[in-house]
């Protein structure tokens, strides 16, 4: 018997329940009263909230049980077929109710600042419904039993992102955005389908806890099952947490509103993929090969998106490169074995870069009015049209600044405590094994550059005069309480949320360890000597500093010019602007050669050349051939007919004498 | 008694209704031809019933009443085919040519 049965674990299902609720609540406002914008923000906040409430409930009961296995509720046999049995099943456990307290929590915040920044949109009704949608999938995904329910909810959050990253359809770049994080989703989606294949072939389940408990007697530690296991549920978590080479959807994700980008494509959806490979921590343990695969492209994809935001403009695409730059730290931490500093990096990264995101939101709402009074057509994201936006909007400036020196990881804010676990657990392990000193030297790299381009951005954006223009200038204002309250809330999160996991308290670590435990056979210690760990804490400390610092002394926003007069780049800052024309190489050797397979072989060879005329037509012509040739036969001359009569008969005489 | 030269007589005589029907064009003869194949096939009746029993001699009957009603539909339709197509031969009467 679990120690979680009658406790408020039971009633988690109730978390998905109630966004799904406000998700067909806020569908039929939606078409029948559009204008209801209250009874929409309540239910959309408030079905969010409780699930909060929940959220918490299902918290305080784990942590009063602390169960040694995962409670896990089963409604109802979703798959029976054979010897394969999936069930529709929740499971509550130490990493589920981890993920469960950070989607609710951080997407309260996110729909409470929603009510501002979207209150003005005609769609105000169907963006909460979607939201509320992306909430109840996201927790299917985290609380799901199995592969294939994790997979619904792996899926929805997938249709949810579309949606809302088209929200603004009418616009077919976005709506084109929107169709890009679909399609290149789908190529990593297919990595997951055959993870659940092998897996169910090779341990005959797709339970988490069957699957878990399996796995160390059913497949060889480092085999190639394992591995191919391992690497296909990574290409998965590399097409939906935006890793090298899939990471190329998130950028475009920008389209969305911001508020959708902070809490789908920084908070929550993005760190799936983490939430992945630490749920199946078990098989990457087993499978060092994959496990170094996934440190290798998460450092690999840390310094090359770290690289891209040094000179982007758009306010919102340098935190979407960050976002990918953060999520490649994620992946080192649980590709070097050190699971839960991958999972306290997704918490805290959860918490500031949602902060950066909807501080940007609020910048980009009061640019957006500013320019709407005076009419006039200027990019509300481009930074070379912000500056000094400090003086107008103080707290947004205030939160942010926490936010950046937090992802730039200045003691003792979250970023710090999170980012230096994953590095020293890469520095651990590079002990034996050199590569993982390499990943942790691009770790360190990309630590500097992070906080050298988030420099830049609080530079350009807050600092320095303003550049918005005259006419403007009097309509900036900081936004409204329902706006900058999530900033203090998420801004108080990123200050405390180190204690999660302090050094040598860790007592997130602790709290996974039943989850983790059994991987614990397959990873070496990653424990490090006092005097190296504090020298690689101060280290990461003055590369944080010495970022900050650089982008001070050689940025001068008074140099800046609007994006109409500012000069062509040249050389390495064009390829870092035009972001290493990735999008250009892709739609070169992939898009284009696909389109002209589709066109001129698919269509143009089987299509129209075999189906159409030998299929379609051909078959026509032979059966028109036949008749033809039956069609002789009818000569409508009786004695012909007689003849063929009288050989018939005499056939049949002679079969039947015989 | 007379049991195979019956089966003879009975054999060349449907082999010339068969010849008649392949070979002549008239439609009145052809339908001649039927007639002479049918009593052909009576006269082997008659011929077998000796030893088969009567249900031979029974046979027949039937076989005239329908060679009868035979006859007058079939030159019933021939003379309307005439009145048509002024033409009992066969091979100008080809409508249902494919």
């Amino acid at each position: 018997m679990n120690p979680l049965a009658g406790t408020a674990a039971d009633w988690v299902g109730l978390a998905i329940l109630l966004p799904f609720a406000g998700f067909l609540a806020n569908g039929a406002l939606a078409f029948l009263k559009p204008k209801a914008k209250r009874t929409v923000s309540v239910i959309g906040v408030g079905s969010v909230v409780a699930a909060f409430v929940v959220a918490v409930a299902v918290f305080l009961a784990v942590r009063a049980a602390h169960p040694a296995v995962p409670y896990v509720q089963t409604f109802w046999s979703w798959i029976p077929v054979g010897d394969l049995s999936v069930n529709a099943g929740l499971q509550v456990d130490q990493l589920s109710v981890v993920m469960l307290l950070v989607v609710t929590g951080v997407s309260s915040l996110i729909h409470l600042f929603s009510v501002g920044y979207m209150h003005d949109d005609p769609g105000y009704a169907r963006y909460f419904a979607y939201l509320n949608l992306f909430v109840a999938f996201m927790l299917v995904l985290v609380l799901g039993a199995s592969f294939p329910v994790m997979f619904i909810g792996w899926e929805g959050v997938g249709l949810c992102s579309y949606l809302l990253i088209g929200f603004w359809f009418e616009e077919k770049e976005k709506a084109d955005a929107g169709l890009k994080a679909f399609l290149v989703n789908r190529i990593g989606d297919v990595g997951f389908l055959i993870a659940m294949f092998l897996i169910f072939t090779h341990l005959g389940t797709l339970d988490f806890r069957e699957t878990f408990a399996r796995a160390p007697q059913g497949l060889a530690a480092g085999g190639g099952t394992v591995t191919a296991i391992a690497l296909f549920l990574f290409m998965a978590c590399v097409g939906k947490s935006a890793q090298i080479p899939l990471y190329v959807w998130l950028p475009d994700a920008m389209a969305g509103p911001t508020p959708v980008s902070a809490l789908i494509h920084a908070a929550t959806m993005v760190t799936a993929g983490v939430y992945l490979v630490a749920r199946a921590n078990i098989l990457f343990a087993m499978a060092p090969v994959a496990s170094a695969v996934v440190a290798g492209v998460g450092a690999l994809t840390a310094l090359f998106a770290a690289t891209i935001g040094l000179k982007q403009w758009d306010i919102k695409k340098v935190l979407a490169y960050s976002t990918i730059s953060q999520l490649g730290y994620m992946f080192v931490g649980v590709g070097v074995g050190a699971y839960a500093s991958g999972m306290f990096h997704l918490v805290t990264h959860a918490f500031f870069k949602a902060l950066l995101f909807l501080g940007a939101g609020s910048v980009i709402h009061v640019m957006h009015q500013a320019y709407h009074h005076t009419h006039r057509q200027a990019d509300a994201q481009d930074m070379r049209n912000m500056g000094g936006l400090a003086a107008y909007m103080p707290w947004t400036a205030r939160t942010m600044w926490v936010a950046t020196l937090a992802i730039a990881g200045i003691p003792p804010l979250a970023g710090f405590f999170s980012k230096d676990g994953i590095l020293g657990a890469a520095f651990a392990r590079g002990q034996g094994q050199p590569f993982y000193l390499l990943v942790w030297l691009l770790g360190i790299v990309a630590a500097f550059l992070t906080a050298f381009y988030m420099g830049r951005l609080m530079l350009y954006t807050f600092h320095g005069p303003n550049r918005t223009g005259d006419l403007e200038r009097p309509y900036l204002t900081e936004a409204p309480w329902v706006m900058t309250a999530p900033l203090i809330v998420l801004a108080a999160l990123t200050i405390v949320g180190g204690a999660l996991n302090l050094p040598h308290v860790e007592t997130l670590r602790h709290w996974l360890e039943p989850l983790t435990a059994q991987s614990a056979a397959f990873v070496p210690d990653l424990a490090l000597s006092g005097g190296v760990e504090i020298g690689l804490m101060v280290g990461a400390a003055l590369i944080g500093i010495a970022g900050l610092w650089l982008a001070g002394r050689i940025l001068k926003p008074e140099a800046l010019l609007p994006p109409e007069r500012a000069p062509q780049e040249t050389g390495f800052a064009k390829l870092l602007l035009e972001k290493y024309r990735v999008d250009e190489f892709y739609r070169r050797f992939i898009i284009e050669p696909l389109v002209w397979f589709a066109r001129v072989v698919l269509w143009k060879g089987v299509d129209a050349g075999l189906i159409d005329t030998a299929g379609v037509n051909g078959s026509a012509a032979l059966a028109r051939g036949l008749g033809w040739i039956g069609s002789r036969i009818e000569s409508g001359q009786v004695g012909t007919y007689v003849v063929f009569f009288l050989i018939g008969a005499v056939a049949v005489l002679a079969a039947l004498l015989k | 008694m007379l049991l195979g030269p019956s089966l003879a007589v009975s054999a060349i005589l449907f082999s010339i209704g068969v010849m008649g029907v392949l070979l002549r064009r008239n439609a009145i003869v052809i339908l001649m031809c039927i007639e002479l194949m049918l009593n052909a096939v009576n006269l082997t009746f008659v011929a077998l019933s000796q030893q088969l029993g009567l249900d031979g001699q029974v046979f027949v009957f039937f076989v005239m009443t329908v060679a009868a009603a035979e006859a007058a539909v079939g030159l019933a339709i021939i003379i309307a085919l005439y009145r048509h197509r002024d033409t009992v031969n066969l091979q100008r009467i080809n409508l249902l040519r494919g």
